[in-house]
């Protein structure tokens, strides 16, 4: 055990080395000004590092096996025979489409990067922007798209459908979101899908296009990070116009 | 007798002093691993109904998921507490630093340095690069020989790698400038949509997940500082109108790339 954590502690600091390389780079050959507070921010690096390999190691023994047995296990043609009585139909598959859902939700809860950008967008917007409010909405809307994902791989509908036309509604409610978090709400898409949500649905998708006759992993496995990445996108802005409208609305009761 | 009194004085002072702190120490500490706890719960909820209500089978090495659950929630709380008294502070500090030196080209190269080199060891990048080149020589869209394969995947990642950097120079000119972040995004979906016409079909899954694996855990955080540190500093910046959006660039810039590259590489 002390020997995987070891490999995978030098693993992230591979991963971090070049990032670090710059930065000191530039604070000794550019800027060169002394660092206000260089230990803290030394002992914050080395806890990222040492944090994020304790996480990785965890995820590793105990959540990545099991989530990839569970993919593999509910998508089995034994288990769907025995769940549903017409296994042809696309809601034989019902335990799927809940089980990514809520893996989908509760992967994004946990995902690190996620957590950095809503404690920035807290600490900017003053506190109206909640942490916890931001990652259940971005949540959700990785929920949303990994059920629908599971629909496009059982039903066999082509990716770019479903890409063109978030696009749409993306573009639609950018024109009607407010301001201030539209440019918030673009970034959360590129951030929800990392560590721990990508090898899990990575799973999930080859695993249900393996067992779906007609389905070939290749074509079809691929798709669910890109749907993941939009999803969240149209949450925060559909959520932000929700909140306008109801700011309106109860405006215009006052005023009757 | 005075001094003596003096003395003990001190001592119940700084015995007080070194209660109170470390009962508070305890105290943060709780919180901050029950917040991580907190985080984590759900993947345990969800992952405990379904193997025991759903699939109705005992834990598979029960031992092995105790400890790894544990690691995950201190990991968490590691990481966090690193972000905010390290990460966060540098990222900004230097955005602000380069900023007040007035030097537009050391402030642009440190953008692509900062987007290039991260992308470049990125392991998920490595990954996907690697059964690309597989894929695509299996089904002969390249010539199916190591060396054709190796260059492919090099090829790939380093064309990933230098739009995430060229993605993050065009995120900080626009903060510079004071661009709606929405012209560069929609701008930038109106060419994928354009480009997937044209592309050859085995590219577009693969473009669409590089958009998603080039941001990891460690770049964001600084990435986001950057962003918001100039912004601050700037005057006439909002740092939630402005500051954010380099990740989204960051993510959608590969794909345009990709797809390129996929349309010279197989023709």
């Amino acid at each position: 055990m002390i020997i995987d954590f070891l490999k995978i502690f030098w693993q992230t600091i591979l991963d971090v080395s070049p990032v670090i390389g710059i930065v000191v780079f530039f604070q000794f050959m550019v800027i060169k000004k002394p660092i206000p507070n260089p230990r803290k921010v030394v002992l914050g690096i080395i806890l990222v590092i040492l944090g994020l390999s304790l996480f990785l190691m965890g995820l590793e023994k105990a959540l990545f096996p099991i989530g990839k047995i569970m993919a593999v296990q509910l998508s089995s043609p034994e288990f769907i025979r025995a769940s549903y009585h017409d296994p042809e139909s696309w809601l034989a598959y019902y335990w799927i489409y809940i089980f990514a859902g809520v893996i989908g939700f509760a992967t994004s809860v946990a995902e690190p990067s996620l957590i950095a950008v809503a404690i920035k967008a807290s600490e900017i917007s003053g506190g109206s922007i909640g942490k916890k409010g931001l990652r259940l909405t971005v949540a959700s809307g990785v929920a949303i798209a990994m059920v629908l994902s599971v629909f496009r791989i059982v039903s066999g509908t082509p990716l770019y459908l479903y890409i063109v036309s978030s696009y749409v509604i993306v573009i639609l409610l950018t024109m009607f979101a407010p301001k201030h978090l539209i440019a918030l709400a673009y970034d959360v898409g590129g951030v929800t899908t990392s560590t721990v949500t990508v090898p899990i649905v990575a799973a999930l998708g080859i695993g249900l296009s393996t067992v779906i006759p007609g389905r070939s992993p290749a074509i079809d496995g691929f798709g669910m990070v890109a749907l993941a990445c939009l999803f969240p996108v149209i949450a925060v802005l559909g959520y932000g116009i929700s909140i306008d409208l109801l700011k309106y609305l109860q405006n215009k009761k006052h005023e009757v | 007798m005075l001094l003596d009194k003096g003395t003990n004085f001190i001592r119940c002072l700084l015995e007080n002093i070194r209660k109170h702190t470390l009962s508070k120490l305890i105290s943060i500490f709780l919180v901050k691993i029950r917040t991580a706890f907190t985080d984590v719960l759900p993947i345990i909820l969800v992952v405990t109904f379904f193997q025991l209500v759903v699939l109705k089978q005992p834990f598979p090495n029960l031992e092995n998921v105790l400890i790894g659950g544990l690691l995950v929630v201190v990991g968490l709380m590691l990481f966090v507490e690193g972000l905010e008294i390290g990460l966060f502070p540098i990222g900004e500090m230097m955005a602000d630093a380069l900023a007040r030196k007035g030097s537009l080209f050391w402030l642009l190269t440190f953008a692509f340095a900062l987007g290039f080199s991260t992308t470049i060891a990125e392991p998920a990048l490595i990954a996907i690069a690697g059964e690309a080149a597989n894929i695509s020589a299996s089904s002969l869209l390249i010539k199916n020989s190591p060396d054709t394969i190796t260059s492919f995947a090099l090829g790939l990642r380093i064309t990933v790698a230098f739009a995430v950097g060229l993605a993050i120079v065009l995120g900080v000119i626009r903060i510079l400038k004071g661009w709606p972040v929405y012209i560069l995004i929609i701008g930038g979906y109106m060419v994928v949509i354009v480009l997937t016409y044209f592309a050859p079909s085995a590219i577009i899954g693969l473009a669409f997940d590089s958009g998603g694996v080039t941001t990891s855990t460690i770049t964001v955080p600084l990435v986001t500082a950057l962003g918001v540190g100039l912004s601050k500093i700037i005057k006439g910046r909002n740092p939630l109108i402005d500051g954010f959006g380099l990740i989204a660039l960051a993510s959608l810039i590969p794909i345009i790339f990709v797809l390129i590259y996929g349309m010279v590489m197989y023709s």
